[in-house]
């Protein structure tokens, strides 16, 4: 038998061509890197709405793969195509015919064109829209499921997985602590420096402590910790309990009468209601860092720094900040933590899961905040 | 010792569905206690459907199900808990926790429905980790043991709490016919020592000769049940031909037939 390279492309011509009948010859190997070259014109030529009787004479072919055999099947198919054609294959080797004969042609029905019938706009919106409404729907009876368990872990502290929480608070926490105060440290000075060109017109430089100060206790401090914390500990717990989930583990736990939600779940919660206040802290102090690098840079003393800050800023700023973190790490385990429950098989679920926990993660804590900045304004915060 | 008689579970007029599509229609069989019990079929027929059925994951499109005498459609939580404390379950992956030593994972299950101090839990824990002869490996954790000892592990965790009735999906898929064969004859004496009674997932035809008292076979086809005894019996003399080429291999071959 040839080798595969040195294998010369198979020869196809027509014989006895007339305007109803003609006999294709194909002449050498049908092999899979070669046979490409006939097969289109082959089959143009059988699927001419004029010719009525094809032949296909396959005398000389003396070498025959997969993917030949596959060519001839879809020659002899155009005959189920098209009624009126008459199609024959002469000369077939036995080896080859035995290749043939494994597939029947007789009740083959070809794979319908999934880009011939595009899907209704219609019908597609109301398909996203019932997806939408059943993920509302699971969402809500998780959000019932977490607090009832949460209500039942705080009553009973005993059940609460205490090493699994510590864990989760030294790998969202204490792990996430050099990232959040670099970047709120550069937030602090960037704003600074930002607002120090404008401000510098009125010559209220002086105000630069009000503005970063404000800005970072009441709003920037909670927002980006809590993003970060979406980014980094969110998409982890989707992925954790995304792939628990792939691996049967999560139904082992529920076939040992242990509550997932509960146990997987909780810990993981509460952790990030402890930690992302804890965090936010760090996040305005690093923050007020960055505003008083530019501020000693432009010439005044820490003291008028600090003063200024006292004056802008009370401790109910603060504590109103703090708030906003603790509800917003509630939410971004949560979804978190209810992403990776929503699971389905697969290696690509679960980076769909981690890509959802963090996208609708970012999206909750924005709608919170600015829930909370309705509700400060009417408590006059 | 047990009463070979007493059914532990019994199926009646069983239905299982994924949302339309009936996969099971109308089945019953019951288990008996101390019994090697398999569900065998060719693929796609139901088998691992039936068995998430059996433990409670999946709720029935119709039918009962009852487990010690306690019907487990229609349980309220407390008694699921009751039904879900005296099973144990080993899934087709193990499914061990990747996070926990093989310890902390069989002592899992003791660590929730125990109030033992954790001296007696460890000690319990080594002692179900030695029974399936992982009494070495108790610090080990699921990433760093072969294949074969993740499910031996996960057979100690799934009889952590000495459940009477053991679930096992799959034990010997992708394990070498050595390793398989131990685990038969771990199964088989756990069974006699213990009286556990087995249902299991299999279509080793080796290991369900070797370990097997009594065989059901699920069909695609019909939806439900084509054979009920003991493997032996099926091959030699079964009516239905579908059900004798499965124990015999296909129409052309003839296994030798293992013995226990």
């Amino acid at each position: 038998m040839p080798s595969f390279r040195n294998s010369p492309p198979p020869s196809l011509e027509f014989v006895d061509e007339t305007t109803d009948s003609i006999t294709l010859v194909f002449k050498g190997e049908l092999r899979t890197e070669s046979v490409s070259k006939v097969w289109g014109k082959a089959r143009k030529k059988a699927s001419s709405r004029l010719i009525s009787t094809v032949i296909i004479d396959v005398h000389n072919i003396n070498y025959c793969d997969g993917t030949g055999i596959a060519m001839l099947a879809d020659l002899l198919l155009e005959a189920q195509r098209r009624t009126n054609v008459d199609i024959t294959l002469e000369g077939l080797k036995e080896d080859f015919q035995q290749l043939l004969d494994q597939f029947d042609l007789k009740h083959f029905k070809p794979e319908p064109d999934s880009n011939a019938k595009p899907i209704p706009v219609t019908e597609e919106v109301g398909l996203t829209a019932s997806q939408f409404l059943q993920d509302l729907k699971e969402l809500i009876s998780f959000v019932g499921e977490a607090f009832y368990s949460l209500w039942i872990a705080l009553k009973h502290p005993s059940t609460i997985r205490w090493k699994d929480m510590l864990l989760t608070i030294e790998r969202a926490g204490v792990n996430a602590l050099p990232i959040v105060c670099l970047i709120c440290f550069l937030m602090g000075l960037i704003m600074a420096f930002q607002s120090a060109i404008p401000l510098k017109q009125f010559a209220a430089e002086l105000f630069i402590a009000d503005l970063v100060s404000v800005a970072m206790l009441r709003e920037l401090g909670p927002l980006m910790t809590a993003i970060l914390l979406a980014g980094r500990s969110g998409s982890a717990f989707a992925a954790e309990i995304g792939t628990m989930k792939v691996n049967e583990e999560v139904n082992a736990l529920q076939t040992m009468g242990i509550d997932p939600v509960r146990f997987l779940t909780i810990p993981r919660i509460i952790a990030s209601i402890i930690v992302t206040p804890l965090l936010t802290l760090f996040a305005n102090f690093m923050g007020l860092v960055g505003g008083w690098v530019v501020y000693i840079s432009l010439g005044f003393p820490t003291i008028v720094y600090i003063n200024q800050i006292k004056s802008a800023v009370t401790l109910t700023d603060l504590w109103g900040g703090l708030f906003k973190a603790g509800v917003f790490g509630l939410l971004v385990a949560g979804i978190g933590c209810f992403r990776g429950m929503q699971t389905s098989m697969g290696a690509s679920a679960v980076g769909q899961s981690t890509t959802r926990a963090v996208v609708s993660g970012i999206v909750l804590i924005v709608m919170a905040d600015g829930l909370f900045s309705v509700i400060y304004y009417i408590l006059g915060l | 010792m047990t009463i070979k008689n007493d059914i532990v579970i019994q199926a009646n007029a069983l239905t299982c569905a994924y949302g339309t599509s009936v996969i099971l229609d109308n089945i019953n069989f019951e288990v008996r206690r101390g019994e090697v019990f398999i569900i065998l079929g060719g693929s796609g027929c139901g088998k691992s459907t039936l068995l998430k059925h059996l433990i409670g994951l999946y709720q029935p499109a119709g039918g009962s199900i009852k487990i010690i005498d306690q019907d487990l459609v229609h349980a309220n939580q407390q008694e699921h808990r009751r039904i879900l404390k005296n099973i144990g379950v080993m899934y087709q992956s193990g499914a061990l926790f990747g996070s926990m030593s093989l310890l902390e994972n069989v002592r899992l299950p003791l660590e929730e429905h125990t109030a033992l101090d954790i001296h007696a839990m460890n000690l319990i824990a080594h002692m179900k980790l030695s029974l399936v002869g992982l009494g070495n490996f108790t610090k080990h954790y699921p990433s760093e043991v072969s294949g074969g000892m993740q499910k031996r592990a996960a057979i100690a965790r799934a009889m952590a709490l000495d459940p009477e009735v053991l679930f096992l999906d799959e034990p010997s898929a992708g394990l070498d016919p050595i390793t398989s064969s131990e685990l038969d004859a771990l199964i088989r004496r756990l069974a006699e020592s213990l009286g556990i009674t087995f249902v299991i997932v299999s279509h080793e035809l080796a290991s369900i000769f070797a370990i097997a008292d009594r065989v059901i076979m699920l069909d695609a086809e019909t939806k439900g049940i084509i054979a009920d005894g003991p493997p032996v019996t099926l091959q030699q003399s079964h009516s239905n031909a579908t059900v004798r080429e499965f124990f015999n291999r296909g129409k052309h071959n003839n296994i030798t037939q293992v013995e226990d």
